[in-house]
């Protein structure tokens, strides 16, 4: 059946922020999907608020709304746009909800939109628990047992039936939020009311524990002639019990007979037909009982997944560009193989290989929270990894994860709980899989480890297997290896580090040793057949066999290092900088070459680059692409801190770096010589020191007095930095940093306190600096500039300051020599700029000022890294009128957190951002508030607590709330300061006060807004409490008094109805 | 770590490939070739049809969930040897027997693993299916190569009456002498609808439990058995299995089909579909490298749906070959009948006439190469595909062609309703 002609128009939802459990996978399908429509000829409209991805830049629709991700937003941009369709299953869970809600509000059908990919009656049937469970009974598939609850009552019934342990999962969730396992009574109780306030329907599911089974995941895609593929099998390498996205995963499985596999795969088709997906991708789950074989279906997803986009690229089979297109009425056999361009869709990848997905996780950050892995996914991003054996990949998936470790332990890095050591291989958790191999080190039983684990023997025995060949090189010295043995652990995953480690030698002469005896590795393809026809897509993975399928190409060509795994700090928008690089050097007739190990982005789309190699961002294997590709050059300041930490060593090895050089950014990372820079253009700076011992930091904090910024140096993300305010703090820090980066010594700067920060991104040719945009923080100083909200352009800075502002980023950027961006960070307090840090790099914020602006600041960067001067790219002036204002805001993930405080610091911890965009700042604002909360309230009760230093301007935030119609309610003594300035004010208790107090009236749902700002440095205090029951039912909580004062202009501005979509395309039209 | 027996693979044209002994010790020469099936080694293994070829896997892991007898689909191993990546030293999972190495050793079978299988798979992929020696015994790849380029190929050989059982029996009764039959059957029919006299070119065992699925008593018999003999077992239908070799070297057993058409009701898997092929006097060719794999896309020209099927031949069927085009039947288009492209996109099953045998339809394409699949003989009640209906291993889209086959014994016309609606 050929593409459909009677839609024209398609509108598009994305999946908003990047939250724990949907992340930047979403923007590579939806990137996928907006392409391949408009390739086809249909006009497309994209809704999505994130604007770190690529798929909302304005070339990939022909509208773009980045606008909140809400029924009430996305029904504006349909009576603008009036699409024929709406295609709802790319943009993730939060994408599918919205596209439920429209429907069953009746939007759809008002203004003739038809939904394709999914239908209402489907999505429900896969997503609502109950529903999909009567389904399975029809078509004779085993679910557990269990019962749907609405309320505790229902789930205590329901618990008679199942027992302990038992699983709850919400209906419409995504990442299993609001579920968890339940191991007695006060769990299950908090669980379920957790859980119920998460569900969008307020159903949960009760659900007889299959904790232990082997867990499968299986890709589907169906046409409407009703042919079926199975793209990928995918094993989980964790028992049922830990979510999917917090398991390590395998693909294809590994311990299914043909006959169970094709029981499954039978299953997985009737699912489709039972569900009734006509067109499009879908994930079904199930667990096997390890013991006889028995399957159950766990669930599935009416949609592309997290799953599908780790299938995709395991593969080579683009599940979404497929789905979109089977959404308009192609069937699979008409759509040709990307791959093997002569074969079709329609059939099944075979792969030769192994794939491993191990998760990345982020404890550190969120101290106080239960770290075990449960239902509930807490990761926030994977690496994936692809060996011809499972321990090839196993090993480099594990030193792709930028935890410092150089593959499955055996690094040297290896530390254990003697006391828990047990445990904590019984108990899923981050550290496990180094516990596992640890204990097979000391001699343990397989089967000792499986009845501890529950993971399957095969799997134990592979990692017995990859600790037999360490601990036969352990010890001996490098010298005596023979070829024959350094290839077998070169097959066996294990790293140059890890070698160097065994053998008490150093990296580079494991390198130069493998080299001597001839052991160079291989590059082979990925091509979705197992070599049974020749593949045109150059996707590559390195391993250790006889056959080289690579053949370089004579073209001039450039490298560009990716970002690795998301982690806090490090996240999609690094991605967003490396895909333009890839694009930019592409338009000017470069050949473009991706190293990248992150299975969720765009970058690691094989359409992305000319080439594309799916490897770790290490050393050793940047080396290994850099001597088979020989690149004139390597771009290694777009991909964030990964990349970065490799330039010196990558130019001390000979390999060309672009751009700035590094001995740049070390200059701009070096506190002491930086001064002396800043000191010569006669920039402001807050007085600053550097300390290696306890004692230099008690006389650099003497001498510059306190408050401090404190940090180690070296670091994204502000990781381990904090503001202390007496000298007892700083000792107890300075003791705990040394662990965090033992190499380099800790950084201590004056805090300005109360100031507004300001970030600057520009872009350097050596001769000229374009200014890409100048952002006012709303937050002060002191917060994170990745957690604090920002502006452009500045809503209160004076033209002056904005002006000198300018002048030192462009003194800045050639006196340090960029070539390329560069961010810089300044701090106004009292008229007088000071600058906070330089970093001659991409940063986190220029895909929001590439929006803002409409200048694709990062592909500008790229060309003139390239060579060619910013006066030859007609650049629109940099202070020109924009006409409108955008407001970026930082995404946090405390309520996957229960237990951690919402209080933001110095130290990032938002997991992404959205933006918002109107005529004036406060609605700007409120957009952006709404796309991350997705409702500000509109009256009831304000609860405004703060401390002492706020107490004065918290006034006229009050009077303004009591204007707007809201009810006053504080604690004592911020009732007092409101009641002196007249205004109605009603007293609650603090919580140590007595019952019934403030936490009480959060959980009985009585207050809609928090203001509450940190009372100090300890923790556990009434404001934790506060802080952490709002997170947890659901109250929008503002903690800082800069973020209240603009919260109470964006609810005026939402009240007064003032919010309007405007597209990009509108916005910067002219830029074009 | 104990020290591995080292092995070699080498191909007629010089190529080696070095690695370890992972099955029995010894020496065998076949023609190289490989299976892309990312489970199932077992059912590929005891797949009788792959005498006389030395298999490759071309998925890296083999072996991990060991062997079990349910899974047998044949009385032992005909293949001459097998050359994987990885083999695993442990069997995980609930129905494993034994480990697949030891499996190997126990049945005599010389294998390898540590091979890059997949230089080997790209080198038969550009250079063809081409014949190899592996050994155990003799590690000289010169000395290999010289008997790789002397043993005999497969090329105008029949290799059926090597794994053909020698006696009749009943599927599911008493096994005949050499007949180890497993322990899962099929589901033996209790009051069968019909008999079906089944000629055993090295069936694999699948193909009987689903015969016997669908209602039938299923009587083995001999490839040498006559048309006489067979109709004398008063059948409802005949069915002819997979095998070895080169369909063109059988000649026996095509003149026995022929002899049977329009006297009873003929269904083909594989060898049988080139048998029935032949019968009709298509040409049948060797492919390059053939179709060895459980992903095989395959267009039902009569429904439109595109069936993803489990394929293992070396041969393919000259589709052209058989006769005219009968326009007015095809479509009223005057396609060439050899470019089976464009029937395919033109989603019409062309019919051909012979002159003997009447109306020949094309009712199966594989969509990969556009290469015959499956044919049907109009006039003479008789169906065949060249790929395995029976899966086993492989995913089972092409079940209904079970149910095809009982309609065609019922009588009916329309026997290809084509994969049902579940």
């Amino acid at each position: 059946m050929p593409r459909r002609d009677d839609i024209k128009k398609i509108l598009l939802i994305g999946s908003g922020p990047i939250v724990i459990g949907q992340a930047c996978e979403f923007d590579y399908s939806g990137a996928q999907a907006c392409k391949v429509l408009r390739e086809d000829g249909y006009e497309v409209v994209l809704v999505n608020s994130n604007p770190a991805t690529i798929m909302t830049d304005p070339e990939f629709a022909h509208r773009t709304y980045v606008e909140p991700v809400t029924p009430a937003f996305v029904e504006k941009v349909i009576a603008k746009e009036r699409p024929d369709a709406l295609l709802p299953t790319l943009g993730g869970q939060t994408g599918l909800n919205c596209a439920v809600a429209l429907a069953e509000s009746g939007v759809l059908e008002r203004y003739g939109v038809e939904l394709i990919g999914a239908k209402l009656d489907v999505i429900k049937k896969g997503e609502d628990r109950k529903l999909f469970a009567e389904a399975m009974a029809r078509i004779g598939l085993d679910t557990p047992k269990g019962g749907y609850a609405y309320c505790v009552q229902d789930a205590e019934e329901i618990l008679a039936t199942v027992g302990f342990p038992t699983i709850i999962r919400p209906s419409f969730t995504m990442g299993g939020a609001g579920g968890g396992i339940a191991y007695n009574i006060d769990e299950l109780r908090d669980i379920v009311i957790h859980g119920l306030a998460l569900s969008p329907i307020g159903e949960l599911l009760i659900e007889q524990s299959v904790i232990g089974w082997k867990e499968y995941e299986m890709e589907v895609m169906r046409d409407v002639n009703d042919n079926c593929v199975i793209v990928c099998s995918i094993e989980n390498f964790d028992a049922m019990g830990v979510h999917t996205g917090d398991s390590i995963t395998v693909a294809p499985a590994q311990t299914l007979t043909d006959r169970e596999y094709q029981t499954m795969r039978d299953a997985s088709i009737a699912i489709m037909r039972e569900i009734g997906v006509e067109t499009g991708g879908s994930n079904v789950q199930f667990a096997v009982n390890p013991a006889d074989g028995r399957l159950v279906v766990i669930e599935m997803n009416p949609r592309v997944s997290r799953s599908s986009a780790l299938a995709s690229k395991a593969t080579g089979f683009p599940i979404a560009k497929f789905a979109a297109k089977l959404a308009v009425g192609y069937t699979l056999d008409e759509i040709p193989n990307d791959i093997t361009r002569m074969t079709p869709a329609c059939f099944e990848p075979s792969i030769d290989y192994t794939v491993v997905k191990v998760p990345r996780w982020a404890f550190e950050k969120f101290k106080g929270t239960d770290e075990t892995l449960t239902t509930r996914m807490k990761s926030v991003g994977e690496a994936m990894a692809i060996g011809r054996t499972f321990t090839e990949a196993l090993g480099k998936a594990f030193r792709s994860l930028e935890t410092g470790r150089a593959g499955l332990g055996a690094d040297g890095k290896d530390v254990f709980d003697e006391d828990h050591f047990d445990r904590m291989l019984a108990v899923p958790n981050e550290q496990r899989p180094y516990y596992i191999a640890e204990a097979l080190r000391r001699g343990r039983d397989v089967a000792d480890i499986v009845s501890l684990t529950k993971i399957d023997p095969w799997f134990i025995d592979q990692i017995r297997r990859m600790v037999e060949v360490e601990q036969s090189i352990k010890g001996r010295p490098l010298e005596s290896l023979t070829a024959p043995e350094l290839l077998k652990a070169k097959r066996f995953g294990l790293s140059d580090v890890q070698i160097a480690y065994l053998t008490s030698s150093d990296e580079g002469s494991v390198r130069a040793r493998r080299l001597d005896l001839g052991l160079k590795p291989t590059f082979k393809s990925v091509d979705t057949c197992a070599a049974e026809f020749a593949a045109s897509t150059p996707y590559y993975y390195k391993t250790y066999e006889e056959e080289d399928e690579v053949a370089p190409s004579d073209r001039q060509k450039i490298m560009i290092l990716g970002a690795g795994p998301n982690r806090i700090g490090q996240g999609i928008e690094f991605d967003y900088c490396c895909v333009h690089a890839a694009y930019a050097l592409s338009e000017m007739g470069f050949e473009t070459i991706m190293v990248n190990c992150n299975p969720e982005t765009v970058s690691t789309d094989y359409d992305t680059s000319d080439r594309l190699y799916f490897e770790p961002l290490t050393f050793e294997d940047v080396m290994d692409i850099v001597e088979v590709e020989r690149p004139m050059g390597v771009l290694v300041t777009f991909g964030g801190q990964t990349p970065l930490k490799l330039a010196g060593r990558l130019e001390a090895a000979g390999v060309p770096i672009l751009g700035t050089k590094p001995e740049a950014i070390d200059l701009a990372e070096d506190r002491q010589r930086f001064s002396e820079v800043l000191d010569r253009l006669g920039i402001a700076y807050p007085a600053a020191g550097t300390a290696r011992t306890l004692d230099e930091a008690v006389e650099v904090a003497r001498r510059i007095g306190f408050p401090l910024l404190v940090r180690p140096s070296y670091v994204l993300g502000g990781r381990g930095m904090v503001i202390a305010y007496s000298e007892e703090y700083l000792l107890r820090y300075v003791e705990q940093a040394t662990l965090v980066s033992p190499d380099h010594p800790v950084l201590l700067d004056r805090f300005l306190e109360g100031a507004i920060e300001v970030d600057v991104d520009a872009v350097c040719d050596g001769e000229r600096v374009y200014i890409g945009g100048v952002m006012e923080h709303i937050e002060e100083a002191g917060i994170h500039s990745g957690d604090s909200a920002c502006c452009i352009p500045p809503f209160s800075l004076g033209e002056e300051t904005i002006r000198e502002i300018r002048e030192h980023a462009k003194n800045l950027a050639l006196e340090l020599g960029v070539r390329g961006l560069m961010n810089v960070q300044f701090a106004v307090k009292d008229e007088c700029v000071y600058v906070l840090e330089v970093n001659p790099r991409a940063s986190r914020t220029v895909p929001f000022v590439s929006k803002a602006t409409g200048i694709p600041l990062a592909k500008v960067a790229a060309r003139v890294m390239a060579g060619q001067p910013l006066s030859e790219m007609n650049l629109p002036s940099e202070d020109r009128e924009l006409g409108r204002y955008c407001v970026k805001e930082a995404v946090m993930p405390f309520g996957r957190f229960p237990g951690t405080d919402s209080i933001l610091g110095p130290e990032m911890k938002s997991t992404g951002e959205v933006m918002g965009v109107a005529p004036d700042f406060p609605s700007a604002y409120a957009k952006s508030q709404l796309a991350i909360d997705y409702s500000l309230p509109d009256g009831g009760t304000a609860f405004i607590s703060v401390c002492d230093r706020d107490k004065r301007a918290v006034v006229p935030v009050a009077r303004h709330l009591h204007q707007l119609g809201f009810r006053i309610l504080s604690t004592r003594g911020t009732a007092r300061s409101f009641r002196a300035a007249g205004i109605p004010v009603d007293e609650v208790q603090k919580v140590h006060e007595g019952r019934p107090n403030i936490v009480d009236a959060l959980k009985n749902g009585e207050v809609q807004l928090v203001i509450n700002t940190p009372f100090g440095r300890e923790t556990r205090s009434d404001g934790y409490h506060i802080r952490t029951a709002a997170v947890q039912h659901g109250v929008s909580n503002i903690t800082t008094l800069a973020a209240a004062q603009a919260s109470v202009q964006a609810i005026e501005a939402m009240m007064q109805g003032r919010l309007e979509v405007i597209a990009l395309q509108d916005m910067n039209g002219d830029l074009a | 770590m104990t020290e591995r027996q080292p092995a070699l693979l080498a191909l007629e044209d010089g190529t080696v490939f070095g690695g370890f002994s992972c099955g029995a010790a010894g020496e065998t020469a076949g023609e190289v070739v490989f299976n892309t099936s990312m489970a199932g080694y077992q059912e590929v293994f005891t797949d009788p049809s792959y005498a006389g070829q030395i298999v490759t896997m071309t998925s890296p892991h083999i072996g991990n969930y060991g062997v079990n007898a349910a899974d047998m689909e044949s009385r032992g191993v005909f293949a001459s040897g097998f050359v994987v990546r990885e083999l695993s030293e442990v069997a995980s999972n609930w129905r494993s027997e034994e480990t697949l190495g030891a499996f190997l050793q126990r049945l005599g079978v010389v294998a390898i693993d540590g091979v890059d299988t997949r230089r080997l798979t790209r080198h038969i992929r550009e250079a063809g299916a081409m014949r190899a020696v592996l050994s155990t015994l003799d590690l000289d790849p010169a000395s290999l190569v010289e008997k790789a380029k002397a043993s005999v190929g497969l090329v105008g050989r029949d290799l059926v009456a090597e794994v053909a059982v020698r006696e009749r029996y009943t599927w599911g009764g008493e096994a005949p002498p050499e007949c180890e039959i497993p322990v899962d059957t099929g589901i033996l029919p209790a009051s069968p609808r019909f008999r079906v006299v089944a000629f055993d070119s090295g069936v694999k065992y699948n193909i009987l439990r689903r015969l016997s699925e669908e209602g039938c008593e299923v009587i083995v018999v001999p490839p040498t058995t006559s048309a006489a003999e067979a109709l004398a077992l008063k059948p409802d239908g005949v069915f002819f299995a997979n095998g070895p070799g080169d369909p063109s070297a059988v000649t026996y057993l095509y003149e026995t089909l022929r002899e049977l058409l329009g006297t009873v009701p003929v269904f083909g898997i594989c060898l049988g579909h080139q048998m029935l092929s032949l019968a009709l006097g298509c040409e049948t060719y060797k492919l390059k490298y053939g179709h060895r794999g459980g992903n095989q896309p395959v267009k039902n020209l009569l429904t439109g749906r595109v069936e993803i099927t489990s394929q293992n031949h070396g041969f393919c069927v000259d589709f052209g070959s058989i006769g005219t085009l009968d326009v007015a039947r095809s479509g009223g288009l005057d396609l060439d009948p050899a470019d089976l492209g464009a029937w395919v996109r033109a989603g019409v099953a062309p019919v051909l006439r012979s002159e003997r045998f009447g109306a020949v339809q094309l009712t199966h394409v594989n969509l990969n190469d556009m290469t015959v699949e499956g044919i049907r003989a109009l006039d003479q009640r008789a169906f065949s595909v060249q790929y395995h209906p029976e899966a086993a291993p492989g995913p089972h889209d092409a079940r209904y062609l079970f149910g095809a086959f009982m309609r065609l014994m019922e009588g009916h016309d329309d026997v290809f309703a084509g994969p049902e609606k579940e």
